[in-house]
């Protein structure tokens, strides 16, 4: 990197809303953008007329492939009654929508427009997970899904690394995956509103009622140690540690700081943004970290002049369990290998020194991928705004936190690090 | 001397004819499997071709219980997983590759670091004739 990376002139988040994430047989990309756009007008505390929006960037990965439609900018246009102003669609696999945050940030920091709206969607759970995995697979190196390797094998693989590396093992997986659902037990929107113990509770009811012999798991890890509750998908991740099929959409509005307080009194800074390319799993030097995230995390760090230990909250892209613990070494919160301890010591709970993925992240949230980018900053919108409710985290003076996302296996990753000044 | 373009192409027909073949940097000998056109350690922009020998360690794996359509076809399902992994070469190069000889339905079995060797899977018949990179327990 040649010298320091700087915005042309500050930017801001002015609103921030998503739609509910899930599985829906009646609902469409375009109800599910209205219904992220509906929920961003309503956190514009002094309002936005729709007229005023310059330009909206798209986030969108698979809908060529499953909806048979690709050019999803114009649509989404329409939609909002934006036509004729620009509509860009991004395409940077399951960071599709951070991407556009990025274009977003660039295009008000570079004095061309005022006003942008970014944001992703994506439709899937309409196609058998059979067909799931091939559209997803088009984001993988050709030589991973020539030599048979999946989503979750990749991950898998990596973790098989990571284990031998660091002495983590699978128990230190299901730390985070226990810990995903508790957050999520708290967050409406997410896809899986529920703890791993409510999980065991119903399965117990349901045998009950059945009149079986009730499963007689004593804790969580038994439960996801038992493999007809959690059957393997790609050794050794099981079915708690890979995120869900989802459909939903999200977006955030965002202004020049110079005009952001027409907006509202508590706008978000843009303080830091990062992105980084990087090479299939046969091309790395290492198997145990994501050089595009490191690379991403050096180029926000730097424009932000922050430290990973000034970021207070973060949402990181935890498409796999050990997906998190990598990421949140990547990023700096913690050395190389010692991810998964401080997950095993409570450090990334609600509660903990370093809250991560507080949403319930992309396990329990869901992840329908073109709208996880910008849907993470909706969940750091509203923690540093102090409206997260019941999953709100305990840290006084909470101003930075931070989202992560990667597309494919590693190919772009990004960082954005947003502020309350 | 191969006059085949630096490829996937010409990386996948050598494949075929039960050869594993690299391209090697003329300018700073930096050895790349699959083969690339371009050095990516010093951008130089002649290569050559280097056979492979084979041999090498499995460096991470994964036993795959939901696979692609072309694996299920092989019969490979929830009860029958297929393994496969990254091959540390002996050569220095990295491949991702089907893996072969393991248990999959074992994966504490399998131990990082174990020795493999080359194998080429020739699967189809014709038109659809394709061979597939794996590496056996040795």
């Amino acid at each position: 990197m040649r010298g320091q990376r700087k915005l042309g002139r500050g930017v801001a988040v002015v609103g921030a809303g998503m739609s509910k994430f899930g599985m829906f047989a009646d609902r469409d990309s375009k109800y599910l953008f209205a219904e992220a756009f509906r929920d961003m007008l309503a956190t514009v505390d002094k309002g936005i007329d729709p007229n005023d929006i310059d330009a909206l960037y798209l986030g969108n990965f698979t809908n060529d492939f499953f909806v048979h439609q690709g050019h999803w900018g114009p649509i989404i246009s329409d939609l909002l009654g934006l036509t004729p102003k620009p509509a860009t669609r991004t395409e940077g696999a399951c960071a599709s929508s951070a991407l556009a945050f990025r274009e977003g940030v660039l295009a008000i920091a570079s004095g061309f427009y005022d006003v942008v709206l970014v944001g992703g969607v994506e439709e899937m759970s309409k196609r058998s997970t059979e067909e799931v995995t091939q559209g997803l697979a088009m984001a993988a190196s050709p030589y991973e899904v020539k030599a048979g390797f999946t989503f979750p094998g990749v991950f898998g693989a990596m973790a098989t690394a990571y284990f031998a590396r660091y002495g983590a093992d699978r128990e230190h997986l299901m730390n985070v995956t226990i810990k995903s659902h508790n957050n999520a037990r708290l967050n409406p929107k997410a896809q899986f509103n529920v703890s791993i113990r409510d999980i065991m509770n119903q399965r117990v009811e349901k045998a009950k009622k059945k009149g079986e012999p009730p499963p007689g798991w004593r804790d969580e890890k038994e439960f996801l140690g038992d493999s007809r509750a959690n059957p393997v998908v790609a050794w050794p991740m099981h079915l708690y540690d890979c995120c869900p099929i989802s459909d939903g959409g999200s977006c955030v509005l965002l202004a020049a700081e110079e005009i952001a307080r027409d907006f509202t009194d508590n706008p978000l800074h843009v303080a830091g943004i990062g992105q980084g390319s990087g090479k299939g799993l046969h091309a790395k030097e290492d198997l145990t970290y994501f050089e595009a995230t490191r690379y991403a995390a050096q180029e926000a760090y730097g424009l932000s002049g922050l430290k990973p230990e000034d970021v207070q909250i973060a949402e990181v892209h935890d498409c796999f369990s050990i997906a998190e613990i990598i990421h949140m070494e990547d990023l700096g919160f913690f050395k190389p290998g010692e991810g998964y301890k401080a997950v095993e010591e409570g450090r990334t709970k609600l509660d903990g020194s370093k809250p991560i993925n507080t949403s319930g992240g992309l396990k329990c949230k869901g992840h329908p991928v073109g709208a996880t980018g910008t849907g993470q900053l909706v969940e750091i919108w509203k923690q540093l705004r102090g409206e997260a409710g019941a999953r709100q985290v305990p840290i006084r003076d909470l101003r930075v936190g931070a989202a992560q996302s990667l597309g494919g296996t590693g190919g772009t990753c990004t960082l954005t690090i947003l502020e309350r000044r | 001397m191969e006059i085949r373009p630096f490829n996937d192409i010409s990386y996948e027909r050598f494949l075929s004819e039960d050869r594993l073949m690299g391209s090697r940097c003329r300018k700073c000998g930096s050895l790349f499997l699959p083969p690339r056109p371009i050095c990516i350690k010093c951008h130089g922009p002649e290569m050559e071709w280097v056979e492979i020998k084979g041999k090498g360690r499995l460096a991470a794996f994964t036993c795959i219980a939901i696979g692609p359509p072309f694996m299920i076809e092989e019969g490979y399902d929830r009860k029958h997983p297929y393994v496969c992994g990254v091959v540390d070469l002996e050569e220095g190069a990295r491949v991702v590759a089907r893996i072969e000889g393991f248990d999959g339905t074992r994966p504490e079995t399998i131990k990082i670091g174990a020795p493999v060797e080359v194998e080429f899977l020739h699967r189809g018949e014709d038109q659809s004739a394709m061979t597939f990179l794996a590496f056996r327990r040795r």
